[in-house]
């Protein structure tokens, strides 16, 4: 809880009004509400998300987990704003984002997305990337933009790489700056699609350290989606085991391991059962996927 | 200053070679001027083959061209004159305008059937029929539409860079990633925000793609124009005419330096392009 920066506390005090100071300076609890979509291009339904509940309390790390095309990214799309919800609702502290009456929530810098593949503007060096989100918003000139740009780089180990573009520095450290560029919002939610797919083992350990790190110091309620189990154990606080499609939620796994963590974890007891516990019921709706002819699977 | 304080820091001396040690040692450089010169060797050979063997090893085709040597002198002998750079002048002139009014209209043209669909839909149909009557095709027509040979030129010179220009911006706008869009849009970015931070910078690597191409276009369609039209007394002039005019006089020698000066114009022309490209896009200069 006083992990926080100064910086972050000053920011806590100038801009957040929960910032109090006592606990985490911003909200983030989602309520998820009995969320349906039906796909319905040219008559052909498609229910891609069924009758999915879930709550995530403010400043917790959710990861979920199922299967390929099951719907987990509708459900953020959701949530971000980017499409609409045919039935239920998503709350964000209390807030109404979208349900009956407004099937889309409107777009804003408190949900944050982090894209699957990156999604840096390649035009734009690091540092002006992540300043570009307080100069749209005027919150910041843009002095002070890349100043705070710089500062915020430099906490997540990219001091040297704020002025080259992302097609410079290696897809480890575009992820990073793309978090940084999301965090420097102040967002009450980070969601995060896949954003570690395609990576090596190595390269992948080290995101994982770099956004634990990232967690412990913001506190930020992180929404997940990933495919591969030991990540969801590792980083979260609690995993989703989501149904294939139609998706809603089959099983939530609690995550007791304490925190920090370290890769030594992984090793350990507690992890080990974790993630059978998970493997099974993924293993379930896997091959459900499967014989229902998905062409990719857990 | 980067490098300065790296040579400041590092203790191995690396003595930093001088841009004229490294044009010395650019081995495609070198590879390039060797396999001009060996084109040019051969070209000589073969046209003077008939010289040195008589008359019945004549070769087909290159035997009648006529040798670099001879269009080197003839090149030399009207270098000073000025109606020779006034060809250049001239063509650059109407490529110039034509290519910029191109490029004034199209990049707003083709943004605005990108982003919007209401426009799109009014425009596209028409621009798309008359997109495939080749630019030559306008010639007579022009001819007949406007006052002078020279606004007509401009015009046909203006179409053949137009409808590339335009297509290029429409592509590159309408594929740019939706998750830079999204990503901006969470940002907090406004309609404007979105338009200027996104889809331009998005779109600049085709329009600078339209432009090479489009100019490309624009100095086949000038020169086709001033051969057809250029001969009157107005509007007269330019490289295509001076190798029409070479012709008309039995000059070929005069009719390659013609051909050479319009792929001069054009290296020219595209390496302008390239540096302006390299100018407005850093990001793509990385490699």
């Amino acid at each position: 809880m006083n992990q926080m920066t100064t910086n972050q506390k000053l920011h806590a005090a100038a801009t957040s009004p929960q910032g109090t100071g006592t606990g985490r300076p911003l909200g983030g609890a989602l309520s998820i509400r009995n969320v349906s979509k039906i796909y319905d291009p040219e008559g052909v339904n498609v229910c891609a998300v069924n009758d999915c509940s879930m709550e995530i309390v403010a400043g917790e790390v959710c990861m979920i987990v199922g299967p390929s095309g099951c719907g987990k990214t509708t459900l953020l799309n959701a949530i971000a704003g980017f499409h609409s919800i045919t039935h239920g609702e998503i709350l964000l502290d209390n807030q109404l984002l979208c349900g009956p009456g407004k099937p889309k929530a409107s777009q804003g810098a408190d949900r944050m997305v982090v894209f699957q593949n990156g999604a840096l503007f390649p035009w734009r060096t690091l540092a002006e990337n992540v300043a570009y989100g307080p100069i749209v918003q005027k919150k910041m000139t843009k002095a002070e933009a890349h100043e705070k740009a710089y500062h915020m780089l430099a906490e997540a180990g990219l001091g040297d790489f704020g002025d080259k573009y992302p097609g410079e520095v290696s897809s480890g450290m575009s992820r990073r700056a793309e978090i940084v560029r999301a965090l420097i919002n102040e967002p009450k939610v980070l969601l995060l699609d896949e954003p570690y797919r395609a990576m090596d083992a190595l390269t992948k350990s080290i995101m994982h350290e770099s956004l634990l790190e990232t967690y412990d110091r913001t506190k930020v309620t992180i929404f997940f989606i990933t495919h591969d189990l030991e990540e969801a154990i590792f980083l979260g606080d609690k995993v989703h085991i989501v149904t294939t499609r139609p998706c809603s939620l089959k099983k939530t796994v609690d995550v007791t391991i304490p925190r920090p963590r370290t890769y030594e974890s992984l090793s350990s007891e507690a992890f080990r059962t974790l993630m059978e516990e998970v493997n099974e019921a993924v293993h379930e709706e896997a091959v459900k996927a499967f014989q229902a002819g998905e062409r990719e699977l857990a | 200053m980067a490098n300065v304080a790296h040579t400041a820091t590092s203790a191995p001396v690396v003595r930093r070679r001088s841009s004229f040690e490294k044009l010395m040692s650019n081995t495609s450089l070198w590879r390039g001027m060797l396999a001009i010169a060996v084109f040019l060797l051969l070209w000589e050979i073969g046209s003077r083959f008939d010289e040195w063997f008589g008359k019945e090893w004549t070769l087909p085709f290159i035997g009648l061209i006529p040798a670099p040597t001879a269009v080197f002198a003839a090149w030399l002998e009207i270098l000073p004159k000025a109606g020779y750079w006034m060809s250049w002048l001239q063509s650059f002139k109407r490529v110039l305008s034509g290519f910029l009014v191109a490029m004034l209209i199209g990049i707003p043209f083709g943004l605005a059937l990108a982003v919007n669909k209401y426009f799109r839909d009014l425009f596209f149909p028409p621009f798309e029929i008359l997109r495939p009557i080749p630019p030559l095709a306008w010639v007579p027509a022009s001819l007949i539409f406007w006052p002078t040979n020279e606004m007509s030129i401009a015009f046909v010179t203006f179409l053949g860079a137009f409808f590339t220009i335009v297509i290029n911006v429409l592509g590159g706008a309408r594929t740019i990633d939706v998750r830079y869009l999204r990503a901006a849009q969470s940002m907090g970015a406004s309609q404007w925000d979105l338009f200027s931070k996104i889809i331009l910078p998005g779109t600049l690597p085709s329009i600078f793609t339209g432009a090479a191409v489009g100019m490309g276009i624009t100095w086949e369609v000038v020169l086709a124009a001033e051969m057809i039209s250029g001969g009157g007394t107005q509007g007269g002039g330019g490289l295509g005419f001076f190798i029409w005019n070479s012709y008309m006089g039995g000059s070929l020698e005069q009719v390659v330096v013609g051909m050479i000066s319009i792929g001069i114009a054009g290296y020219l022309s595209s390496s302008a392009i390239r540096w302006l490209g390299d100018r407005f896009m850093p990001w793509k200069r990385l490699f």
